[in-house]
């Protein structure tokens, strides 16, 4: 019981490219879609992604300028269309890297395909685009040989083909850590949360089976060992569909056949307390009429020895301020009109330290009186080189192939302490924290009030073996 | 070819290049005619060009032909025959990419005539040794019941799918589960079909131990299928359910939400035969965390997430009772996701954390956006009605608000003072003067009525309530009827309570009401009060200024045996939009009829049952704070709400007016019994409930008010009956000759 009829609009409402799936629902439903969406609006309701009128369900969601639109005239599973279109969305980006109306017209084509691949009758069926890139191809016509279903379509192991060389096998571990942060009007952290995520590239032969071991508190506590070191409490954790789960419901092991090349092995979420690593505050002073003026303070709340790079602070003015004038005790500062923010950046912010910057700006002197302003809060991206979040640590990484041979498993690595340790069976891992945080930090205010939000991610840095 | 366009113009061209020699050539031209179709030209015409290009070596060229005749073989049913042969050689082909595209495809030409051809290869790709080719096989049977049922049964591929469950495959075995559900859907549907039909899908106990072993491997949206299946099956015992609920509990890990909400749905549904209690504390346990996690989903999602986690606190409220912070909105949500989450953290409000949840409100009630602000004052007052011990503090909270002078605001902030009032009478009289202060800045009809309630009710305490009060009997005429009817009541209270000073300006209010108002409402209204005070003060004293029942927060949004119904369908549109499937599924006026069909047998007792223990305990108010903002915000223009509840409960004879144009037929029922003790106005409020009833999402209100009527006493008589003023309407003279009628 799911979608009739899938379609890819523009903002007008125009179909770009659809596919009936059944015919209980007529095409000229879709030409309906938008004026619905502005008859809503029209009476001062909330578009919700679904909605039912003349008993059929639209459901639908946003993707820069498209509407990716799915039709049903039964009580259809709102969750799985809702995601399948996510997930279409991400497959047609990682065929043409941008998804928007000019690549869905030059490729017309394979997109049919891929509708035709991705789902039947109504069901979703393969959404893997590593899969679905094996025998669906841009260049088909340069194959002599006609493709075949890769075996991984159908096999229980369906994210992985047979047959796989590599003449060196190596994995790359990658952990990356965000923090979702709400900080109220009086500058206190009403809610933080740590979303954090295991990626791998894997570079193996064969069809090998690994194990990842984690610094997880419930395994340490469920077999009675005693973990050396921090243990961590994930509250929540999700795994790409290789991990079994019922192992892992049962002993906490993560045993998995991984996919070729990149993936997202796990995620997690941790509701651990966290401190604001870099704490912005803006003062603002506002003469109606005549001028704006801001003072933003910047501090570095975490340890003397890390440093944060790149760091980037976005603090939004009114759409028309005008004459920018701007002095920072550190970095440079560039007027965004475009977002209406201003933007101070600073190259590296050492821990500790604490900076200011003042700007002003000038406003028109007439002002229509109902314009009521919008208040967006500040945002901040950095990087902290070698900084933990969390605290989560792989303690271990063991691969087996059954032709045996040996691999490469490579870290994160972290140079503070060198307190490196190896867990047996000839495959030697490295501890591996985070080593790169980049944090977004979003800041309501209004005067001295805020509310905010963090987000943290590991950028590049260098991998090093053991 | 019979059928062939002018010598001219694109379609010639690309039929002049679709029959050309050179396979490039031949191609792009499929290609562009494929484009043609794409952008919504007609190329039907080309039908017999394409036609000739299907047998072909190229996978892709052999692809966009069948798409071209998937789109084009209803409008051209005789040329489709042509296609059969190729088709079926193609289900013969080494490639099995060919013979599941050829398979897939013929179940989607949807053509009669081709129809019979479909079963013979069918019948050897159910069976093909390649997996890829049996799970397309799968699905095309259920394609093949939905146009030609007869022809699954004949061919006993039925039986086929059911042996398919046990296959090696886990892909096939989702597939076919999917089918066989479809099968079980469509043919449910059907109401004549016989219980032992064959397309029923009845989930054995040999069936679920297999589903149970396919689940862990197969595909995300195969799991998905094979999770919905499990909540369909019956559990022998409740070890089998505990079992059941052991085995999916995993699923809660598995990244994909909707394979998550799937296994929510099951333990749900597997959890009410559980009796272990640490069993079930541990299921609610690690639901929680699976369920914030999809919060951190694209917004659609989401949105999606709420409304089922909406419905999930409404049977279990422990779910997530220590996560409403969770829910705090993000400056960058969606508002469709904002309101989810207001009605969800006010759900999850309780002593511990409401000091958080109250500041936050605070700030959404500062934000840009007018509805938002609106909504987040409304979980104030729904806060402060709720959580006694915190009354106080959203008090405070809302005339920090009123201080802000923000025209709308100080408006729904005063409309929220009054619910506070209603719930806690005689509490906060201290606002009052901050309130009337205000009294300039409304504009909104709701927001003066409510303003105007207040006064009436505390006329004694306020000094000027008269001098307020004549500020509208002077406009009088010119206010909305709601407007007038709260102050035709206001005046008339402030004169029982002060008759000394307020003489003079009741009998203004009831002139100018009785002779100058063109509102049948407001007019007989206003003749009734008139006769009261003429007739009997204290009977008047006792009628208008009777102690009205507290109101309190309702639980649910939904009746209960609509809730349980509802869980049983989690993450499908009917738990998204809070209805039953039967509601909104395509089949227009036979949809509400059937709701009608199946709620009538059986239920009447219920109904009656639940109206009467409603009455007793004097529950009249639901409508004024009920969660549904429909309710709320269609009290401006419609009596209903306060106007109407508190009319009822007064005038018995007004009632019967009121309770044509309210909304829901059980609140306005309910309050007239709670206020008067009178059971004559449920005559009328009943005979009104039909057309609302049957569009109500839950028509057992309406049974309700019919089975009450009987039952109820005919105390008393109306003063104002025997003298029914001329200028009476249609409307109320139909409803007073059913009164007589009942009497």
């Amino acid at each position: 019981m799911v979608a009739s009829l899938i379609a890819i609009l523009d903002l007008k409402g125009k179909p770009l490219i659809q596919r009936a799936y059944r015919d209980d629902v007529h095409t000229s439903a879709i030409e309906k879609f938008l004026p619905l969406v502005l008859d809503i609006e029209e009476e001062g309701q909330q578009v919700t992604p679904c909605f039912s009128s003349q008993g059929i369900n639209y459901m639908h969601i946003r993707h820069s300028n498209l509407y990716l639109l799915a039709l049903s005239k039964r009580n259809t599973n709102a969750a799985e269309v809702i995601i399948f279109l996510h997930r279409l969305v991400s497959v047609l980006v990682e065929y043409f890297k941008e998804l928007e109306e000019e690549s869905i017209r030059d490729n017309f084509v394979i997109i049919y395909e891929l509708m035709d691949e991705m789902m039947d009758f109504g069901y979703p069926q393969t959404t893997e685009s590593k899969i679905l890139q094996e025998y669906i191809t841009q260049e088909s016509h340069k194959l002599e040989i006609q493709a075949r279903p890769p075996m991984a379509v159908t096999n229980a192991v369906s994210w992985r083909t047979e047959g796989i060389r590599y003449r060196k096998n190596e994995v790359f571990l990658d952990v990356i850590e965000s923090v979702n942060m709400l900080v109220n009007a009086n500058g206190n952290v009403v809610r933080s949360e740590i979303l954090g995520a295991v990626k791998m590239k894997c570079y193996l032969s064969g069809m090998p089976e690994l194990r990842l071991g984690l610094n997880d508190k419930v395994m340490f506590e469920s077999t009675g060992r005693t973990a050396r070191g921090k243990a961590i409490e994930m509250e929540d954790v999700k795994f790409h569909q290789c991990v079994r789960l019922s192992r892992f419901e049962s002993d906490r092991t993560i045993s998995f056949i991984p996919p070729d090349g990149e993936f997202e092995l796990m995620s997690y979420r941790l509701s651990t307390p966290v401190k604001p690593l870099v704490w912005v505050e803006a003062a603002v002073e506002s003469h109606k009429g005549s001028r704006i003026e801001y003072m933003v303070k910047v501090k570095a709340q975490f340890k003397r020895r890390s440093t944060a790079n790149n760091v980037e602070i976005y603090v939004p003015v009114p759409d028309d301020a005008d004459s920018p004038k701007f002095r920072a005790s550190t970095g440079t500062v560039q007027y965004a009109p475009d977002k209406s923010a201003f933007v101070w950046k600073i190259k590296q912010l050492g821990g500790s330290r604490e900076f200011l910057m003042r700007a002003h700006f000038g406003l028109p002197s007439v002002r229509s009186e109902t314009d009521v302003e919008k208040r967006p809060p500040i945002t901040v991206k950095f990087e902290i080189p070698y900084f933990t979040v969390s605290g989560i640590q792989v303690r271990y990484l063991k691969i087996v192939e059954k032709s045996g041979y040996q691999a490469l498993p490579w870290v994160r690595y972290i140079t503070q302490n060198g307190d490196d340790y190896s867990v047996g069976e000839g495959k030697r891992v490295d501890r591996a924290d985070v080593i790169n945080v980049q944090m977004e930090a979003f800041i309501t205010f209004n005067a001295f009030d805020s509310l905010g939000f963090f987000v943290m991610n590991v950028a590049d840095s260098k991998y090093k073996n053991s | 070819m019979s059928i062939r366009g002018p010598r001219k113009g694109e379609n010639y061209e690309l039929s002049v290049d679709l029959n050309s020699e050179y396979r490039d050539k031949r191609k792009d031209a499929i290609k562009r005619v494929i484009a043609s179709m794409t952008v919504g030209k007609d190329v039907s015409g080309l039908f017999p060009d394409v036609l000739k290009n299907m047998q072909t070596e190229d996978l892709e060229q052999k692809k966009l032909v069948y798409l071209y005749l998937m789109n084009y073989a209803k409008t051209q049913p005789e040329l489709v025959i042509l296609a059969v042969n190729t088709f079926v050689k193609d289900t013969d082909d080494p490639n099995p990419l060919v013979r599941a595209l050829a398979i897939r495809t013929m179940g989607c030409l949807r053509a009669e005539k081709i129809i019979d051809y479909l079963c013979d290869p069918l019948q050897k790709c159910l069976r093909d040794e390649n997996p890829y080719v049996r799970k397309t096989a799968a699905l095309c049977v259920a394609k093949l019941y939905d146009l030609k049922p007869e022809l699954v049964i004949d061919n006993g591929f039925l039986e086929q799918l059911h042996e398919m469950i046990a296959d090696a495959n886990p892909m096939v075995v989702a597939n076919t589960v999917g089918a066989l559900t479809d099968i079980h859907a469509s043919a449910t549907s059907n109401a004549s079909l016989p219980p032992n039909d064959p397309a029923i899908f009845t989930i054995t106990g040999t069936v679920l131990t297999k589903l149970l072993i396919a689940l862990n491997e197969c595909s995300e949206w195969g799991r998905v299928a094979i999770l919905n299946a499990l909540a369909r099956y019956t559990a022998q015992d409740d070890k089998e359910s505990e079992h059941i609920c052991e085995r999916v509990v995993p699923q809660f890990q598995h990244i994909n939400g909707s394979v998550v909400l799937a296994a929510v749905k099951v333990i749900m549904i597997h959890m009410r035969r559980v009796r272990r209690d640490d069993l079930v504390k541990q299921l609610v346990r690690k639901m929680a965390p699976p369920l914030v996690t999809l919060l951190s989903s694209p917004p659609e999602v989401q949105w999606v997430a709420l409304r089922n986690i909406n419905l999930l606190l409404q049977k279990r409220s422990d779910i997530l009772s220590n996560e409403m912070r969770v829910f705090f909105c993000k400056y960058n949500d969606p508002l469709y996701v904002k309101v989810e989450k207001l009605d969800i953290m006010v759900r999850l409000a309780g002593e511990n954390n409401v000091d958080a949840l109250l500041s936050e409100l605070k700030e959404y009630a500062s934000e840009v956006d007018v509805d938002f602000v609106r909504k987040s004052i409304k979980a104030i007052g729904q806060t402060a009605i709720k959580i006694e011990v915190a009354a106080e503090r959203c008090v405070n909270v809302l005339l920090e608000l009123i201080a802000t002078r923000v025209s709308y605001v100080v408006q729904e902030a005063v409309v929220v003072m009054k619910d506070i009032f209603r719930r806690y009478p005689a509490t906060y009289e201290g606002v009052i003067p901050t309130l009337c202060a205000n009294l300039d800045e409304l504009e909104e009809p709701e927001a003066k009525a409510s303003l105007i309630w207040i006064i009436g009710e505390y006329a004694s305490k306020i000094d000027n309530a008269d001098a307020l009060l004549g500020f509208f009997v002077d406009t009088f005429t010119e206010e909305s009827y709601p407007v007038q009817l709260q102050t035709l009541t206001a005046v008339v209270k402030l004169f029982l309570k002060k008759p000394d000073s307020s003489q003079a300006l009741v009998q203004k209010v009831l002139d100018t009401a009785t002779k100058e108002c063109d509102s049948p409402d407001v007019r007989d209204r206003a003749y009734i009060y008139w006769r009261l005070l003429s007739t009997d003060p204290a009977a008047a004293k006792a009628v208008v200024l009777a102690n009205r029942p507290p109101i309190s927060l309702s639980r649910t949004s939904v009746s209960q045996s609509l809730l349980e119904e509802l869980l049983g369908e989690i993450s499908t549109l009917a738990s998204v939009y809070h209805k039953p499937a039967e509601t909104f599924i395509g089949k227009g006026r036979i949809g509400a009829d059937a709701v009608q069909k199946k709620a009538e047998p059986g239920d009447d007792l219920l109904a009656t049952q639940k109206a009467l223990q409603t009455v007793v305990a004097g529950r009249q108010a639901e409508n004024l704070l009920d969660f549904d903002d429909d309710d709320i915000s269609t009290s401006d223009s419609q009596p209903s709400g306060l106007a109407a509840t508190q009319v009822l409960s007064q005038t018995p004879a007004a009632a019967n007016l009121l309770a044509g144009t309210s909304s829901n037929p059980l609140d306005d029922l309910v309050s007239i019994f709670g206020g008067s003790g009178g059971g004559f106005g449920a005559a009328p409020a009943s005979a009104t409930s039909g057309p609302g009833g049957a569009a109500a999402p839950d028509p057992l209100a309406g049974l309700g008010g019919l089975s009450l009527s009987g039952g109820g006493s005919m105390s008393p008589l109306t003063p104002g009956q025997s003298q029914q003023p001329q200028a009476t309407p249609q409307q109320s003279q139909g409803q007073q000759e059913d009164l007589l009628g009942l009497f």
